[in-house]
This record gives structure tokens, C-alpha cells and sequence, in this order.
């Protein structure tokens, strides 16, 4: 049943969408382990390129229907400049999740997190993620955080079918192997996208100018009223992995069947056969 | 002395690369083939604010300042020269002319629909018989009334088809015999006037994704109000709008050189000869190394017009030494990519090759080599002095600058 409220801009058709964001490091970046730590070298960090999707199709539903988009993120304060690419591409505020007991945070931690700021952040309607990060790349968040709010978890979304404010309902279509899946739940929702979406806009110049003055709130664990939580996961050891040596070797024979019978031959040495 | 660009710069320049990047790399090599311009071109610049970058928001720009400006052309020609052609004469040449000296009025008039992109600006200086020699043009402007008659031809004109707005200049000092410096002036001609005629040139060495061409005009009337400037201005405002022009064109090839080096950095990686990757070879890793120079060393030149530019300071010298730099070194850079990528770098397969074609044409338009070693063996031995302007280009105020308003911004010094 449709349930009377408002959003963010007065209106009753306003949405208050959420975006989380994390910030990795370039997808063009050359990632190993150098004592025991994983470095990219001084390649730059980026907006993980998925959330850029999510991003994108929060500022298409604002635009549909008005209403504000917060972006958040957990993350250390170099995350500031993933709050910021979201801030310059149209969002309206952000806000940079960071506690000592975020540090070695797995995705229990992350979800944690992020549903105690998407609670304190409430009402809202919709709750945008990426569908993975190209660092970690585990892919379970958003279902994470929607399992710990309660709500609907419309994961692998290709497209946003359409969004009723008053119905308190959203349309999307889901990306599955078996092809496209339209599904119906209701708001507030966990969505999390692919790039079917479509081609994330770049930032304006305008919106540039507003990110680069934008004061950029922190919320501690504390702050939202969170235990100080523990993952589940730890990463006791990590090592590169081991550098794969090839060497081109080849065969010269007189005939196609000679050179056939050599390379059958070699590789029955080299027990690929 | 600060060396580091904002956050925010380092945004922009992020952005107009993503957008070269995504946009315009993947067709360039087939547009530069067809010698056209792709035509979402400057529908995407303009959509973007590119056009109107460091224009002040009052007039329908971006309010960013003139190093952004710079940095926005290294981003723009490390993809392709045409995209920097483009704030060359759109922006540099003639928006910046208008804030320098155009009127209130004026700047409503042509300013704002320019720096929003509505409408696209040219300029008109270089005539079939007259190049580096400016004092000696032909077309002329004959007043009658309230009105002017323009007679003439521009040749070399970048944007010759594309542009709504031409910066034209023209002869007022029919039969007078004084100093011809003093006898031109300068218009903004709208190239929908009758007797107006227009077309581009096929054939050039570069720039072929771009358009270039001649501009014609027969018995055009214009309105006295279309003049900027006084009468008798045209050669003062002609050179302030090089210092401008100039500046894009120094961040430009600086932006060349760096396309040249990152491709050739790329190639020396991949490619083996005698058994090891070519990068190991002394004689190419001199070539890089020269390149890394000649980039870090144009950036630095650029980077100080554009400081100075900000700051109000006169900057005829520091951005013509900046271009000419610039634009010789982009020229050996190409050129030394090409011998890296040997045989593979003749052809069109690579970018570099279109890098050289592309680079040549710089050391001739806005004052070729030669002009500029002139000017700085002038300055040098003491010869040559920049005389006040009457209008200065307004030193950059980010209040005013990003503020809406109404009051003019033309920093008059008389």
C-alpha cells in the first residue's frame, strides 16, 4: 500500500536515492604483491568503473523523477576523490564512511557498514550499487546490505523498467545467462547494476567546480551507531602469483606430415598430450 | 612557485580525455582519411562547455581560468590537432578577443551564444597573398553611413564552414598614406550576411580531420556597431588575439609531444630486434629521453603564459617563445616516433604518423618559426617592446569570473 511521504525536495514524488561507491585502483593498473602488500605502484585510483554504472542510473531516476542522490563510500580518505568524480558526474551530497575497525573491512564488514549509514540516512527509497569492484572483485555487497535492511535485492540490473514513487514500486529487468529477467519489487530496494545500463556521462564542468568546494562529511563507526564489527575473512598471507616463463620454440620440417609428427611428438614430451 | 594543477584542473583534464578517449580516437584515423570532420564534433564540445571553458559564467562559459584553458588543449590534441584547432580560433583567437575588447553589447551579442557553443567562431586575418606580413593586407571595409561594405578574401581559415562568427580584418584607411599598421580594422562578420562565400580546402599535409578553408567576401554590409575596436585598431587587436591563440596552440603541441612519446614508450615495449625488446637499445632510449625533455620543457613554457595570463601580465614574449618551442619540438618528436615504429610508423596503422603531418602546419599559422625567432632575438637585443593596449586580456578573478552578473569585464587601461 502506498504510504504517504516526503522526499528530499518537498515533493511526494521526490525519490531519496543512496549510491555507494568504492574507490580501486585503475583497471589499466599492473596489481602485485610486494612484501607481504598488495600495490598497484603509482598507477591512480579510480571510481570503480561499475559504480560509475550505478552512479549513472541514480542520476537517470533523479532526473525521471526528482528528488536527491547521496553518494557514500567506505573507504580511506583517497576515497574522497571516488566521492568526488560522483559529486562533479551530478550527485547531490556525499559522505565518507571511515573507522580504525573499517581497516581490514571483508564484505560482512563493508555491509555492515553501509547499512548503518543507509539506516541513519532513512527514509529512502532506493540504494544503488555496482555490481562488483575491480579489486576485490567478491560481487556480494549490495545483496549483503539488502539481507541486513530487509529489502528487496535486485541484483545484475540491466535495465530500470520504471520506478513509481506513489505505487512505492520499481520495474527492472536482470541480466541472467539464461537471458533477461523482469521482476517487480517494492521501495525501498537494493539495486545493483551492469553496464547494460548505459554509458556513465562524464562530469560537468560545473559540476566540477561544485565537487572541488564540496565538504565532504565523515561518519565514524560511532557515529552510526555501530559496534565496532570483525570480518569474517582475514587475508593471513598473500603472495604474487608465480611469474609464468614461455619460450617460443619452432618446428622446421620438409613436409606438413614431418612437422606434424615433431610436434606431436614434442608435445607427448611435454605430457600435453 | 606552486607546480601542482588543483584537484579540480586535474578533473577537467581527466574529463576532456575520457572524452577524447572514448569519442573521437576510436574514428579519428577514418575522418583523417575522408578529410572531413566527423560531424558530432563540435555538437559534443559544445554540449560539453569545452567551447566555453574559461569564458566567465556571466557570458555563458565555465568560468575556469586560463592555465585550464591550456591544460583542456594538451588533453584535446593528444588525441587529434583538429580538436585543438578548434579552442585555437573558437576560443583563443576570437572569444578571448571579445572579452578583451569587445563591448557589453558586443559581448552579449556574440560571447555568450559562443562560450555556450551555439554558435562557432573563426578568425580572419591570413588572405591568399598575404601571410606572416599582416600590414599589408588587401580586403577592405568601406564606410558608408552607419554601415561598412567588406570586400575581400581570408585563406587558411580554420573552421572556414563551420563558423557562424568570423573575427574579420579588413583595410579602413582607403587611399591614406600613412602607416598601414594603423589602417586596419577588425569586425565581427556573421557568415550569414549576403555576399558572403565559403569553402575548404582539400589536400592539406594535415589537420585533415579538420576543416580549413577560404572565406570570400563581396559587397557584404555590416553595421558599425559589428566593428571591435576603434578604427585603425585591427593590427593591435590581430596580435592580441595571437598572444591568445598561440597559447592554445603551445599547450596543443606540447600535447603532441606527449601522444608522440606515450606511443613511442608503448612500441619500444612491444617490439623485439636482435633477440631483446628495442627498449634496450641506447639509441632509442635517446630518443625517448629527448622526447620526455622537449614535453616537460614546452609543458613548463606553456604553464608560464598561462600563469601570466592569470595574473594580467603582458605575455606577448614568454607565449611566443612557448609556441614556438612547442611546436618545433612536436615536429622532431613525431618525427622520432615514426623512426621507433620504423616501417610500421609510415603507415596510417599508427597514430604517429599522423602526429608528424599533424605537427607541421603549427610552425607556419600564428607566426611561423621564423616569425617567432625574430621576435625573440627582438626582445633579446632590446629592439623589440610591447606597447600598452588600450584593453588589456582581465586578469583571472575567480569571483567575478564564476559569479552571474552583468558588469563588463574588459580591463581598460585608458
Amino acid at each position: 500500500m502506498a504510504r504517504p511521504r516526503l522526499g528530499a525536495g518537498g515533493q511526494e514524488d521526490d525519490l531519496n536515492i543512496v549510491v555507494c561507491v568504492k574507490q580501486t585502483p585503475d583497471t589499466a593498473a599492473t596489481v602485485t604483491v610486494e612484501n607481504g602488500k598488495v600495490t598497484w605502484g603509482d598507477a591512480p585510483l579510480v571510481l570503480n568503473p561499475w559504480d560509475e554504472f550505478a552512479v549513472e542510473q541514480s542520476l537517470r531516476i533523479k532526473e525521471a523523477h526528482g528528488g536527491k542522490v547521496t553518494v557514500i563510500s567506505l573507504g580511506l580518505e583517497g576515497a574522497r576523490e571516488a566521492l568526488k568524480q560522483a559529486l562533479a558526474m551530478g550527485c547531490d551530497e556525499a559522505i565518507l564512511l571511515q573507522d580504525p575497525s573499517f581497516a581490514a573491512a571483508d564484505t560482512l564488514v563493508a555491509s555492515a557498514a553501509l547499512a548503518a549509514a543507509l539506516r541513519k540516512l532513512d527514509p529512502l527509497d532506493l540504494a544503488l550499487f555496482g555490481r562488483t569492484s575491480v579489486d576485490s572483485d567478491t560481487g556480494v555487497t549490495a545483496a549483503q546490505v539488502a539481507r541486513r535492511l530487509g529489502w528487496p535485492s535486485l541484483t545484475l540490473v540491466a535495465a530500470v523498467v520504471a520506478v513509481d514513487p506513489q505505487g512505492r514500486t520499481i520495474e527492472v529487468e536482470r541480466m541472467l545467462e539464461e537471458g533477461r529477467q523482469q521482476v517487480r519489487a517494492q521501495l525501498p530496494a537494493v539495486v545493483s547494476v551492469v553496464k547494460e545500463i548505459g554509458e556513465p556521462r562524464y562530469p560537468s564542468f560545473m559540476g566540477i567546480r561544485k565537487a572541488s568546494k564540496a565538504e565532504i562529511p565523515t561518519w565514524s563507526a560511532a557515529d552510526m551507531g555501530l559496534q565496532a564489527p570483525s570480518p569474517a575473512v582475514t587475508w593471513p598471507a598473500l603472495i604474487a602469483p608465480p611469474r609464468v616463463n614461455t619460450h617460443c620454440e619452432m618446428i622446421s620440417a620438409d613436409s606438413p606430415g614431418e612437422a606434424a609428427a615433431q610436434l606431436v611428438q614434442r608435445l607427448m614430451e611435454e605430457k600435453v598430450l | 612557485m606552486e607546480f601542482r594543477i588543483s584537484d579540480e584542473q586535474e578533473m577537467v583534464v581527466r574529463m576532456v580525455r575520457d572524452f577524447g578517449q572514448k569519442e573521437v580516437l576510436p574514428i579519428i584515423r577514418e575522418w583523417d582519411r575522408r578529410q572531413e570532420m566527423a560531424p558530432q564534433i563540435l555538437p559534443r564540445m559544445a554540449e560539453l562547455g569545452i567551447l566555453g571553458i574559461c569564458v566567465p559564467e556571466r557570458y555563458g562559459g565555465q568560468g575556469f581560468d586560463y592555465l585550464t584553458l591550456g591544460l583542456v588543449c594538451e588533453e584535446l590534441e593528444a588525441v587529434d590537432s583538429t580538436l585543438r584547432v578548434v579552442m585555437s580560433v573558437h576560443m583563443g583567437l576570437n572569444s578571448l578577443a571579445l572579452l578583451q575588447w569587445g563591448t557589453e553589447a558586443q559581448r552579449q551579442a556574440f560571447l555568450i551564444p559562443q562560450a555556450r557553443g551555439e554558435k562557432i567562431a573563426g578568425f580572419g586575418l591570413t588572405e591568399p597573398g598575404v601571410g606572416s606580413d599582416v600590414a599589408a593586407m588587401a580586403s577592405t571595409a568601406r564606410r558608408q553611413g552607419e554601415d561598412y561594405l567588406l570586400n575581400g578574401e581570408k585563406m587558411w581559415i580554420s573552421l572556414a564552414t563551420k563558423a557562424h562568427h568570423i573575427l574579420w580584418f579588413a583595410r579602413t584607411d582607403l587611399g591614406s598614406a600613412g602607416d598601414p599598421h594603423d589602417g586596419i580594422s577588425a569586425f565581427l562578420l556573421e557568415t550569414d550576411r549576403p555576399g558572403v562565400t565559403r569553402g575548404d580546402i582539400h589536400g592539406k599535409l594535415g589537420v585533415r580531420a579538420g576543416s580549413t578553408g577560404w572565406v570570400h567576401c563581396q559587397d557584404v554590409r555590416l553595421p558599425a556597431a559589428n566593428r571591435l575596436g576603434e578604427e585603425g585598431e585591427g593590427f593591435r587587436i590581430a596580435m592580441s588575439c595571437l598572444d591568445n591563440g598561440r597559447y592554445t596552440v603551445a599547450a596543443g603541441a606540447t600535447g603532441l609531444i606527449r601522444a608522440s612519446l606515450d606511443a613511442s614508450l608503448r612500441y619500444a615495449n612491444e617490439r623485439r630486434a636482435f633477440g631483446r625488446s628495442i627498449s634496450g637499445f641506447q639509441l632509442i632510449q635517446q630518443k625517448l629521453a629527448v622526447m620526455v625533455q622537449s614535453y616537460e620543457a614546452a609543458r613548463l613554457l606553456y604553464l608560464r603564459a598561462g600563469w601570466m595570463k592569470n595574473a594580467g601580465l603582458r605575455n606577448t614574449r614568454e607565449t611566443s617563445l612557448a609556441k614556438w618551442y612547442a611546436t618545433d619540438a612536436s615536429f622532431a618528436a613525431a618525427s622520432e616516433a615514426i623512426q621507433i615504429h620504423g616501417a610500421y610508423g609510415y603507415s596510417d596503422e599508427y597514430d604517429v604518423e599522423r602526429y608528424l603531418r599533424n605537427s607541421r602546419g603549427a610552425m607556419i599559422y600564428e607566426g611561423t618559426s621564423e616569425i617567432h625567432q625574430l621576435m625573440q632575438a627582438g626582445y633579446a637585443l632590446g629592439t623589440r617592446k610591447d606597447a600598452q593596449l588600450r584593453c588589456e586580456l582581465p586578469a583571472y578573478d575567480p569571483t567575478y569570473w564564476r559569479a552571474p552578473g552583468s558588469a563588463p569585464a574588459g580591463r581598460r587601461t585608458t
